[in-house]
């Protein structure tokens, strides 16, 4: 069961920007694509938990502020010829508010 | 039963004969001593130069041999087979076998002389070698001392002296790389390799290597003592054949085989650097992926038959060309061809023996190298052309060719990749199958997939073959979004006058929706570089480092560097940094070699509060972050120094109080020196002064970061304001018209110094509208970023959490 928490308001996070939201188990990242899709996944590289809220979007990629490895921000997965995946969370847009699940984020916060 | 298939080495023979072979008809287990899998040997010499990382040469990853079924088993050295039980042992235990594959290679020939089991000595062979390797070159002033003058040596020599170590090579014989080599290339790359700063020394018979516990210093026979805290192993390599010799199995030099890699017992099978075939044991990697491609047919149960091939060398190390190839010894009929270009560091000699190419060596210029070595294979009688045969393909047929002609010359026979034995006609095959890239063409044909040395030939094949559907990846796009180049891109927003990242985008046919991380602040630069007081910044297309006005660090604090005029501090802003690195807890408190000081590791939601405090003292942005104006250093010249002639210090202040906020396609970074003593280091500086009674030398195009370059001069002037003028002058060109990412000494080398002189210096009008240009962006740029970011209202929205879960998530 999805239970949908409302974070912010879409214009609060700049197109092909990103601004994170605080979590006990460590920062989530929620991405704001050219196209006004909105994706959320974990603040931390694959590669050395380089800040990819800091990188710069492109598409529905980021890449990161470290060492530029090219993250999908539909799936998470490290492009290219890197390997490694974050966590990826489920997110919509509903009214111009920006709602995350918070059911895998509790169900982490539980493991 | 699918049989059982044990190889023992994960090595490079071995990773090759895996994916010859059809793996799915045996039930395969691959023993490594290393612990890790196959990767490409060849390459730990950049890695070992920091131009590649290890990932970058792995050939074979845990999803590649899971993905076969392949049972690895890494870190696990065999140390005995038992033939009558067909089976192999480990420590783990025994594993049986039906067909068994010896491929462990070799292994670092250790000098026998006293010391040699020191700590820091080292062979060059493997992964941890060059781990080893690289923690001693970590020590400042680290001295290595490399015991060997053939490829493997220098290619350890040149990588270690890149590193930052003080590097000697002993090396037993009159000349470098005599194997491969006459003495007059060896004294060429000699030559070369001791104006890169490397000691080498010939003739050098090794004593005994000194030290405690840890080696101290390497003795010669004749007394000379060389202190080293690294001793690389270089002199040559032995065949590892332990197992088979322990395992009464027939072994020479090497573990003998026959033309199907069988070696004299039943059902075991040899290949790569361990193994001797018709009295031969190769070094090279070419040979042993033909007997790859063999011993996977014989293992099939197909028919195969080795046959030696003529290999060649090439050293890789960055910046000297060489290619040695055949018999180049003065031997009975042989005529010798040669040609040398002192000035310009060139030397090709061909060995002749009945119009024949028997030998060939170059050094300096290898471009018609796969031509010659072409020649020498087929035998082909070269009486016809003997006249200009020296001077290569390009005067054959009179007409110069170009390099394209060239390969479209060339026969489908023509070996193309020397490492993997790839001919033209098969590189012609594949594109023609529909690889239209060079990586495409890597994965069908392995060309240029090992030691990468014939990248540029694969590119020309491809054009010649495509025409203008290939395009080269290096000079055209400038990335994967687009295939326009820097020049063209800053060419057209000026004649189209694009003002917006989409504008340019569309009209030049991006072919991604937004762009990426390359394009983007190039495109941003170009931007508002073109149109200051119409374009505004696209935040989201800077670095992290430019758009937080900080420096990021490895793991995500940040570092804070306020400006320090022309070096120059007061007790009042001393206090100011003080206090602020007390109240926000900064663990690190640097120096830099900039002449200011830098605070590090501050947490990024403190960067607004810590830049309000520091705007308070007066101090404001270093810009330390930025494409742009970095520092201006200056010594204390006139106002103190006996020695001073002008004031160098208020000359730097006044510069950088002009300069500074101005953003550039690179950094730049001045200094002024007092007299030509030069403590301010203005020479290697992207724009450096030297005050002199006279006035002041100007010079430019300095570097002094990862290559090193001392400024050229651009003018000498009597006053302070013309010194200004020049330096903004200068300063506008660049940004102006120079790719982004280079800095001046690159932008300079391309459009020549001499262009630069007649903008800047000659054409008083060229140089007062440059200035007038720069002034125009300034008025914009000008300011204080961090002031600005630090606003109030600015706070929340940029710097704050979008949202703190932290309750709820943990409810
Ligand atoms: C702080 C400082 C080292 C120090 O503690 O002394 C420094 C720190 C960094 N340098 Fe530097 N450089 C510093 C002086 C230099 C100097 C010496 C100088 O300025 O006189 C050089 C050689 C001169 C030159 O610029 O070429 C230098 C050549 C580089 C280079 C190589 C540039 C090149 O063109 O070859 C890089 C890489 C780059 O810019 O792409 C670099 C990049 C970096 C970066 C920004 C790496 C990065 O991208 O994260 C480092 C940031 C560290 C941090 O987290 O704060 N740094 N760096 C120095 C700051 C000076 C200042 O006050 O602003
Ligand atoms: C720094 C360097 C640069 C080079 N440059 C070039 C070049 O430019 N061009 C070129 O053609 N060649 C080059 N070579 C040579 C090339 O790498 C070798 O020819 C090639 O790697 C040999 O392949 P191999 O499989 O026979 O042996 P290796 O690649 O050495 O593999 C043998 C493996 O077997 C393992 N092994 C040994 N004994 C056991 C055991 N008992 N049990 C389990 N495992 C065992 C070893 O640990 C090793 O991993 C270079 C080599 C080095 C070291
Ligand atoms: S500060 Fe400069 S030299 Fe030191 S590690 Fe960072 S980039 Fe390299
Ligand atoms: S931490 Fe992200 S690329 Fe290295």
């Amino acid at each position: 069961m999805s239970t949908w928490i409302d974070i912010a308001a879409l214009d609060d996070i700049a197109p092909r920007g990103a601004r994170v939201v605080k979590t006990a188990l460590g920062c989530v990242a929620i991405f704001r694509t050219g196209d006004d899709k909105v994706f959320a996944l974990d603040d931390a590289c694959p590669h050395k938990k380089g800040p990819l809220s800091e990188g710069i979007v492109h598409g529905t990629s980021v890449t990161c502020p470290l060492h530029n490895w090219v993250i999908s921000l539909e799936t998470g997965q490290a492009q290219g010829a890197d390997e490694g995946a974050v966590n990826t969370y489920e997110i919509k847009v509903e009214n111009g508010r920006i709602l995350l699940d918070g059911t895998r984020l509790r169900a982490r916060s539980a493991a | 039963m699918t049989q059982r298939l044990v190889i023992i080495g994960a090595g490079m023979a071995s990773g090759r004969l895996l994916e010859e072979l059809d793996t799915s008809a045996f039930d395969i287990t691959l023993f490594g001593a290393e612990p890790r899998g196959n990767y490409n040997r060849i390459l730990l010499s950049p890695v070992l130069a920091g131009e590649q990382e290890f990932d970058d040469i792995i050939t074979h990853d845990a999803a590649w041999y899971a993905c076969r079924k392949i049972t690895t088993r890494f870190g696990e050295t065999v140390v005995k087979i038992d033939r009558q039980k067909k089976l192999v042992v480990t420590s783990q235990g025994v594993t049986p076998y039906d067909k068994l594959v010896i491929a462990t290679g070799s292994a670092s020939f250790l000098v026998p002389v006293q010391g040699n089991d020191l700590l820091g000595v080292v062979g060059f062979r493997d992964l941890d070698d060059v781990e080893a390797m690289l923690a001693a070159a970590r020590k400042p002033g680290a001295k290595a001392v490399v015991i060997g003058g053939g490829l493997l040596g220098l290619e350890a020599a040149a990588a270690l002296h890149k590193q930052g170590m003080d590097v000697t090579v002993l090396h037993l014989m009159d000349h470098l790389m005599e194997r491969q080599l006459d003495p007059a290339a060896g004294y060429l790359l000699q030559k070369e390799l001791e104006g890169r700063g490397i000691k080498i020394v010939c003739k050098a018979h090794t004593a005994a290597i000194l030290g405690k516990d840890h080696v101290e210093a390497v003795l010669l026979e004749a007394g000379d003592l060389f202190p080293a805290d690294l001793v690389v192993m270089a002199a040559g390599i032995r065949p590892e054949t332990r197992l088979a010799t322990e395992a009464g199995i027939r072994v020479e030099r090497g573990i003998w085989v026959d033309d199907t890699m069988r070696t004299s017992a039943d059902d075991i099978y040899a290949l790569g650097e361990c193994v001797e075939h018709d009295a031969v044991v190769y070094g090279l990697v070419a040979p042993l992926f033909d007997m790859a491609r063999v011993l996977a047919r014989t293992l099939h149960g197909e028919a195969a038959a080795f046959v030696a091939p003529t290999v060649s060398t090439k050293l890789k190390v960055t910046g000297v060309d060489l290619f040695s190839v055949g018999d180049f010894s003065d031997g009975e009929g042989c005529e010798e061809i040669v040609f040398r270009d002192p000035a310009r560091g060139i030397y090709k000699r061909l060995i002749l023996r009945d119009n024949k190419i028997m030998g060939v060596v170059m050094y300096g210029d290898t471009a018609d190298s796969g031509w010659f070595f072409d020649k020498l294979k087929s035998g082909e009688d070269i009486s016809d052309i003997r006249e200009t045969l020296i001077f290569g393909p390009a005067f054959q047929g009179g007409e110069l060719m170009d390099p394209l002609a060239l390969v479209a010359s060339m026969p489908d026979s023509a070996e193309i990749c020397g490492c993997n034995g790839v001919c033209k006609g098969t590189i012609v095959q594949a594109i023609r199958d529909g690889a239209t890239d060079l990586q495409a063409v890597k994965s069908a044909t392995k060309a240029s997939a090992s030691c990468g040395s014939c990248s540029g030939l694969v590119e020309q094949v491809l054009a010649a073959i495509l025409g203008d559907e290939f395009k080269s990846p290096a000079p055209a796009g400038i990335c994967a979004c687009t295939d326009h180049s820097h020049q063209d891109i800053r060419r057209i927003i000026r004649s189209q006058q694009l003002k917006s990242i989409p504008a340019v985008m569309q009209e030049m046919g991006w072919k991604t929706s937004c762009g990426c991380h390359v394009c983007r602040p190039a495109l941003n630069y170009y931007l508002l570089c073109e149109w200051p007081l119409d374009y505004a910044d696209d935040a989201q297309s800077r670095f992290v480092n430019e758009r937080n006005h900080a420096n990021i660090q490895k793991d995500g604090t940040y570092s804070v560097v306020p400006r320090m005029w022309g070096g120059i501090t007061t007790p009042q802003e001393l206090r100011a940094i003080a206090d602020a690195a007390e109240k926000f807890n900064v663990p690190t408190i640097h120096v830099t070699g900039g002449q200011r000081i830098d605070l590090l590791g501050v947490q990024r939601e403190d960067l607004p509060a810590i830049w309000a405090d520091l705007n308070g003292a007066g101090l404001v942005s270093g810009h330390a972050y930025s494409k742009g104006l970095r520092t201006v250093k200056t010594c204390v010249g006139s106002d103190h120094c006996r020695f001073g002639t002008q004031d160098s210090t208020g000359l730097g202040i006044k510069l950088e109080k002009i300069l500074w906020g101005s953003w550039t396609p690179h950094k730049v970074k001045l200094a002024v020196s007092g007299c030509p003593r030069n403590c301010a280091e203005a020479t290697c500086k992207d724009l450096g002064v030297i005050c002199v009674e006279s006035g002041y030398q100007v010079s430019v195009a300095g570097a002094a970061g990862m290559e090193l370059k001392q400024t050229e001069p651009l003018a000498s002037v009597e006053t302070e304001d013309e010194v200004i003028e020049l330096a903004v002058a200068f300063i506008q060109l660049y940004r102006e018209s120079a790719d982004y990412l280079d800095r001046p000494y690159k932008w300079v080398a391309k459009v020549g110094l001499d262009w630069v002189i007649s903008r800047v210096v000659d054409d008083r009008e060229s140089r007062a509208a440059l200035v007038e240009r720069f002034e125009i962006s300034q008025s914009v740029y000008r300011k204080d970023p961090w002031a600005e970011q630090a606003r109030p209202e600015y706070r929340p929205r940029k710097w704050a959490a979008l949202a703190d879960l932290t309750l709820e998530a943990a409810e």
